[in-house]
């Protein structure tokens, strides 16, 4: 009996918001007074072309809205603070980490994440490089050094400097040095940094 | 991170008294920062007040020949900007000396130069900090002080600036730009803007409640070749040991800060006057009344080499 009820709780638990606050509800009265509801709001993106309507908590970072609201968990959270690129994605053509970033200030953005680069049948040519490079041993922190890649050599063509520049007035090459410095945002814990650095040049060397 | 409600405003008065207005109130800006102290629970703010639409992301010149340069101006943007890189290249090289690239992305002008400290017993939320809970005591005096300030500290915090744009723009003599919750503006000398952490170390800057950067604006260009130099313990995205920058002109003569040392971006005019004698005598000058720990006198030596490397560059530029 007592493991019955302990079994429906859990289920009704799992159900909507307004199911477990009743189901919590005989507990509130003996609790100091709760707080207030967090604050949502309506949030509408576009997301590897395709536009997305959400209603999410204030708190709801980018990254976790991409993940737990729209299911796309191939941007991947890693540190959750910023320092270790596994959640870079592309927003408005730039890098940047969706983890530092709340949902509701991408009012109207668009997003571009690992699965709107290539698909396992067409893949981006910078995912073909990587693949024939060796760019990963364990593949965590791929997607973000993927995306962060493909930004890299879009900054280097549009000639945003960096600091192993030597002359600022010239233009960037997608030299190895560049590569590696324009990535040290990206930490990859397998350590595949040399090959990720030769898939980059691979692909650059296509396209310029 | 605590719950909190969120609006986007308009003009810059209309977020200032947004922020005025709501007690535990902040701006946000890029987020870079902010956010990942929220997660922390270092920063708590009930209210924010996104200041994204403003239309604060431009660079002009001024009527006197120098840059203005709008709060959300992204340091890749500012970076990037060809005059910048023509006339205050000291700027551009200090903003790609710091953070990485998805990061210079988001953060702001005005975000970046209200970065808080990355002292690790400011981070530790179970560590005693006076400037993140005022009168709790610093951990940091005593403890594990490395990265931490050499000059300018308090027996209440060691803490250090832990920015570049900013010591590039002290270098510069910028100026930062205001608008109060009543509308009135300011203009605030970046040599007053940040503060020492004297015995109200949880002020980092001289901001009043609510009060909102509009803009940074930069004199006319002084010519010379510019520098920044920056140690850390690896080469790329890292805080700075310690850092230089520098405008060395044809004569020898010129100007410096240093970042990574003290509460703020270091500068003393008095140290400059002697530029043409070489780095020790800067040094001896800018840091005599320097009072480092056991951990962290090395910078006093390492900015003296870091300086002695910039003016060789100089001379070889």
């Amino acid at each position: 009996m007592m493991s019955e009820i302990e079994m429906s709780r859990r289920g009704v638990l799992a159900g909507s918001a307004a199911a477990a606050a009743l189901a919590a509800a005989p507990q509130v009265e003996a609790q100091p007074a709760k707080a207030p509801a967090p604050a949502t709001m309506p949030v509408s993106l576009t997301v590897n072309g395709k536009r997305r309507d959400l209603t999410l908590d204030t708190r709801t970072t980018l990254l976790d809205a991409l993940r737990e609201h729209l299911k796309l968990t191939g941007t991947k959270k890693g540190c959750d603070h910023g320092q270790c690129g596994a959640c870079t994605v592309i927003v408005n053509g730039e890098r940047i980490n969706s983890c530092l970033s709340l949902a509701v200030q991408h009012q109207g953005d668009e997003v571009k994440t690992i699965e709107g680069l290539g698909t396992p049948d067409k893949l981006h040519p910078m995912q073909a490089a990587f693949v024939r490079h060796d760019g990963y041993q364990c593949g965590y922190c791929t997607p973000g050094q993927i995306c962060s890649a493909v930004a890299v050599l879009d900054e280097i063509r549009r000639g945003v400097p960096s600091h192993v520049q030597a002359d600022l007035s010239a233009r960037p090459q997608p030299t190895n040095i560049e590569m590696r410095e324009r990535m040290s945002g990206n930490i990859c814990r397998c350590g595949a940094y040399s090959n990720i650095a030769e898939a980059m040049a691979d692909v650059a060397g296509a396209s310029v | 991170m605590k719950p909190f409600t969120y609006e986007r405003a308009k003009t810059p008065a209309e977020a200032a008294a947004a922020v005025a207005r709501q007690p535990g109130a902040k701006f946000l800006a890029g987020g870079t920062n902010l956010l990942d102290l929220m997660k922390l629970e270092i920063e708590t703010p009930r209210h924010l007040v996104d200041v994204q639409d403003l239309k604060l992301d431009r660079i002009e010149p001024t009527r006197e020949g120098g840059l203005r340069i709008g709060a959300l101006v992204t340091n890749t943007a500012l970076a990037a900007d060809t005059r910048v890189r023509r006339d205050y290249g000291v700027l551009t090289r200090a903003i790609v000396a710091g953070a990485s690239g998805q990061l210079r992305n988001k953060a702001t002008t005005a975000g970046n130069l209200l970065q808080r400290t990355r002292c690790p017993y400011f981070y530790d939320s179970n560590m005693p900090c006076n400037k993140r809970k005022p009168g709790s005591g610093c951990a940091a005096i005593g403890g594990y002080s490395r990265q931490l300030a050499v000059i300018g500290s308090s027996d209440q915090c060691i803490a250090t600036y832990p920015g570049d744009m900013a010591v590039a723009m002290r270098v510069l003599d910028a100026t930062v730009e205001t608008v109060k919750a009543d509308g009135t503006t300011r203009a605030i000398p970046i040599a007053d803007f940040h503060r020492l952490p004297g015995d109200k170390p949880h002020l980092d800057n001289s901001l009043e409640a609510g009060e909102l950067i509009t803009a940074v604006t930069l004199p006319r260009p002084l010519g010379g070749t510019h520098h920044y130099e920056k140690v850390r313990d690896r080469a790329s995205y890292a805080f700075a040991l310690v850092s230089v920058a520098a405008v060395i002109q044809k004569d020898g003569s010129g100007r410096v800060a240093f970042g990574g040392v003290a509460h703020k971006p270091w500068r003393v005019e008095a140290a400059d006057a002697v530029m043409t004698q070489g780095a020790a005598a800067v040094t001896a000058r800018a840091f005599a009344n320097a009072r480092p720990t056991d951990d962290n006198a090395f910078k006093i030596p390492l900015a003296t080499r870091a300086l002695a490397a910039t003016i060789a560059e100089g001379k070889s530029a």
